[in-house]
């Protein structure tokens, strides 16, 4: 992979410091080659992997980090975001698609950004913070639009 | 974001520019729609047309918007979505829930 293509960005938790990750995340997916549908639908599930990391994960603490890293895995584009906070358990999510779930006006994040990417994984990073790791693959149908949430599941 | 409110006869019309996210946006929406409601607004419309990026706490203050409104006996109707807006309200069900037109004479018509 050209390294030209690679970023680590460790950026302070506030919301305002996502549009600096979006500018060089943008860079970086259009240097890849990606489509203008893929790169918005990657743009947004980074957005919300941000969010969730510096409100949940670091809640705002101007002192915690969050830390991104894009790098370019066989044909895939793999994003990981790596709060500083004490770990999360998505296994505890409600369905948003549930009747009861439909008017809330949170709890739809992770929801998209399993709909906008072809694999999320969570897990603990090496700090104890949450790690999220973003693939999209750079090629082939999915790379080009978004899929239908009935292919993805709504866990 | 920008938001110009403004009226069509007895429509409240709310015209949402740029970006509707977290901490930005979603802010600017909740204090317009709670301004007009306050203001006894009860046909509301809200002008997608020139919004750019909407993510999910954007999604959640056009729902908390949906609920005020609707509690309050108001009618909150939203027109000119652009095509990755109307996917993202597919993907969690929200078209079905809000009531969506293509133009802002379709939607004002809808209120009579």
């Amino acid at each position: 992979m050209p390294e030209e293509h690679r970023f680590h960005l460790d950026i302070g938790s506030r919301f305002e410091n996502i549009e600096l990750v979006q500018v060089v995340l943008r860079d970086s997916l259009e240097r890849l080659g990606m489509e203008d549908d893929a790169r918005h639908w990657i743009d947004l599930a980074v957005r919300e992997a941000l969010a969730n990391a510096i409100k949940h994960g670091n809640e705002q603490n101007p002192s915690k980090q969050v830390h991104v890293d894009l790098a370019v895995e066989g044909e895939e584009v793999v994003i990981r975001i790596e709060d500083e906070g004490t770990g999360f358990d998505p296994t505890r999510l409600g369905d948003p698609l549930a009747p009861e779930n439909l008017l809330r006006p949170n709890g739809r994040g992770i929801f998209y950004m399993k709909n906008f990417m072809d694999e999320i994984q969570y897990g603990a990073g090496p700090g104890g913070g949450t790690l999220v790791t973003l693939r999209k693959r750079l090629t082939g149908p999915k790379a080009d639009s978004r899929q239908d949430s009935e292919e993805e599941g709504t866990e | 974001m920008n938001v110009n409110v403004r009226q069509r006869g007895d429509v409240t019309v709310l015209d949402l520019k740029g970006k509707i996210t977290i901490g930005s946006g979603d802010v600017a929406l909740r204090n317009a729609v709670q301004e007009v409601m306050n203001s006894g607004a009860t046909k509301v419309l809200i002008n997608m047309g020139d919004v750019s990026t909407i993510d999910s706490s954007g999604i959640g203050e056009l729902v908390s918007a949906y609920t005020t409104a609707t509690n309050r006996g108001a009618k909150l109707r939203l027109y000119s979505l652009p095509a990755k807006v109307t996917d993202i309200l597919t993907i969690t069900q929200l078209i079905t829930v809000f009531d969506v037109y293509d133009n802002e004479d379709e939607a004002v018509r809808s209120f009579q």
